[in-house]
């Protein structure tokens, strides 16, 4: 029993090395750099205190909701559609709706640049039909459509395996009694879905929040947090700051995906 | 009757996301094969780009595809046998040690390549080499391994098939070798790929901790966009496409016998 338990500290013994040395040291250095600047301990607190610091704060969170609530409102609808109805073709949609899973931050903004960006499809359209010229890439909304479409791929995979083990009868149930199908939506498919909505919505708020290569793609005058932090540490070379703003950043996004993971009961792992 | 219509109304709905998904594939696709974009199709195909791509940014490539295998040996070494413990202890503290491990993908990369850079910063020789890039990497990468296979040791009665063994007189590194390797190669090799795909798409640190003679893919794809004409750019997201999309099919393939354990839990 005794040799048992060495061997499982053993086995276990070179990830948690490399661990400690990389993750665990370094962050507690980190934290400590970010009271070591000018103002002290004091940035911590100038994410609420400055200004331009609480600003960007308010604009990254705002993104990261807007994402949140989209993503989950389509890929709710879609990922339910697929699930339900097995028509011919439906594979191919689910192969393609999932396709863009592993792309990276940067080309995710190279996808908005064809879209909304200044040589656009949207443009191009919109220029057609109304002679104006619609580009939104480079601001927050470019921002938000980006996030979206990276959301969408890992939301829509865990609402259709939600989706898979709801009860049909109790649907089959509602709908003999009476209700309309807004009603079945409401009180049967929606509270069913919810604890896959809850460990869904938090990885998209917490990839949205921390994200930082679709924005930096998309630059100029994206004013979220984790450009803040790169430019405090590279530009301004800033770096109590930028070490005080990453460890707070860090914190939000782990209380977020802990707080979802009380909530939904399940494993809500974190944000890819 | 309006069952059918709602039907297809969701139906619209679904083929408007995936266009959404794909269109700008597609266009990025076509812009890099075209002439020149600004006038469109009409002005010729053409693999300039792809060459230009190629000629420039060969060694982004080369680096992508090593660091990730690199990447790989790694998760594995450490991720197996940190998984079997976790399987085979299932107490108060191994939770926490997932829980810890899990930490750096919930954290933004951004700021572990921050905590890199300002503890080992100063060791140059280890700043400028790749092994800086590659530390990261493993850290963010390790937890889906770790996760994958763990997936599959619970749904496995590990006990009984290593009592089995040991009665009949195996000892702990064959059962380990004979019993519990072959039995989870499901989920080393979806956490394989997952791993491989990952490494080879992590900008969010790699931006941070990269060197001018240490550049990856992605972080060439972002020198790209920011200052070459949008052709270039396009070409070399193609040359993306093509190394990402066998990864990616593999990954499909494989999640679809067991979708509700192998995506959900992969895809977090």
């Amino acid at each position: 029993m005794r040799n048992e338990l060495r061997r499982l500290i053993f086995l276990l013994l070179p990830a948690g090395i490399f661990f400690a040395a990389f993750f665990l040291l370094p962050m507690a250095r980190l934290f400590f750099i970010g009271g070591s600047g000018k103002t002290g301990w004091a940035a911590y607190a100038a994410i609420l205190t400055e200004a331009n610091y609480f600003s960007s704060l308010l604009s990254t969170l705002a993104v990261a909701a807007a994402t949140t609530a989209a993503t989950l409102v389509i890929s709710g609808i879609a990922g339910v559609f697929l699930q339900r109805n097995r028509f011919p073709g439906n594979g191919m949609l689910v192969a393609m709706l999932t396709f863009p899973l592993a792309f990276p931050g940067v080309v995710i903004g190279f996808m908005v640049i064809m879209l909304a960006g200044r040589q656009g499809l949207i443009g191009q359209i919109t220029q057609a039909l109304t002679g104006e010229k619609l580009v939104f890439a480079y601001t927050l909304s470019g921002l938000f459509m980006g996030y979206v479409y990276f959301s969408i791929p890992r939301t829509i995979l865990t609402v259709m395996a939600a989706a898979e083990k709801l009860d049909p009868k109790l649907e089959e149930a509602a709908r003999s009694l009476g209700a309309s199908p807004w009603r079945v939506v409401l009180d049967v498919i929606i509270p069913g879905l919810k604890p896959a909505f809850i460990s869904a919505g938090a990885i998209c708020f917490a990839t949205a929040v921390g994200a930082f290569g679709t924005a930096f793609t998309l630059a100029a005058k994206i004013d979220v947090l984790p450009m803040v932090i790169y430019t405090e540490f590279t530009l301004s070379a800033n770096i109590a700051m930028a070490a005080a703003l990453s460890f707070v950043l860090g914190a939000v996004t782990w209380v977020v995906l802990a707080l979802a993971r009380t909530a939904a009961g399940s494993s809500v792992a974190a944000a890819g | 009757m309006k069952r059918r219509g709602l039907f297809l109304l969701q139906l619209g709905f679904t083929l408007f996301v995936c266009a959404f998904l794909i269109v700008p594939m597609i266009l990025s696709i076509m812009a890099g094969l075209t002439v020149n974009y600004f006038v469109g199709i009409e002005s010729g195909l053409t693999v300039r780009w792809v060459m230009e791509v190629w000629n420039g940014y060969r060694d982004t490539i080369f680096l992508s595809i090593g660091l990730s295998l690199a990447c790989l040996a790694a998760t594995l070494v450490l991720g197996i046998p940190a998984a079997y413990v976790l399987a085979k202890r299932q107490t108060a503290l191994t939770r926490a040690i997932e829980e810890l491990l899990v930490m750096p993908v919930a954290v933004p990369g951004l700021a572990t390549a921050l905590a890199l850079i300002v503890t080992y910063g100063t060791l140059s020789g280890f700043r400028t080499s790749w092994a800086f890039i590659l530390v990261g990497h493993v850290l963010f990468t390790l937890p889906f391994m770790v996760r994958s296979v763990l997936a599959v040791l619970m749904a496995i009665d590990l006990k009984t098939l290593e009592e089995g063994a040991a009665s009949l007189g195996a000892g702990f590194w064959e059962r380990f070798r004979d019993i519990v390797l072959p039995n989870c190669r499901q989920g080393i090799l979806a956490g394989s790929l997952m791993v491989v795909t990952l490494s080879m798409g992590e900008f969010n640190m790699t931006w941070l901790l990269h060197t001018p003679f240490t550049k990856t893919l992605p972080v060439g794809l972002a020198d790209a966009y920011a200052s070459l004409r949008l052709e270039i750019g396009s070409a070399y997201t193609l040359v993306f496409f093509v190394m990402i999309m066998p990864l990616l099919l593999a990954m499909q393939a494989f999640a679809k016998p067991r979708p509700a354990k192998f995506v959900a839990e992969e895809t977090e």
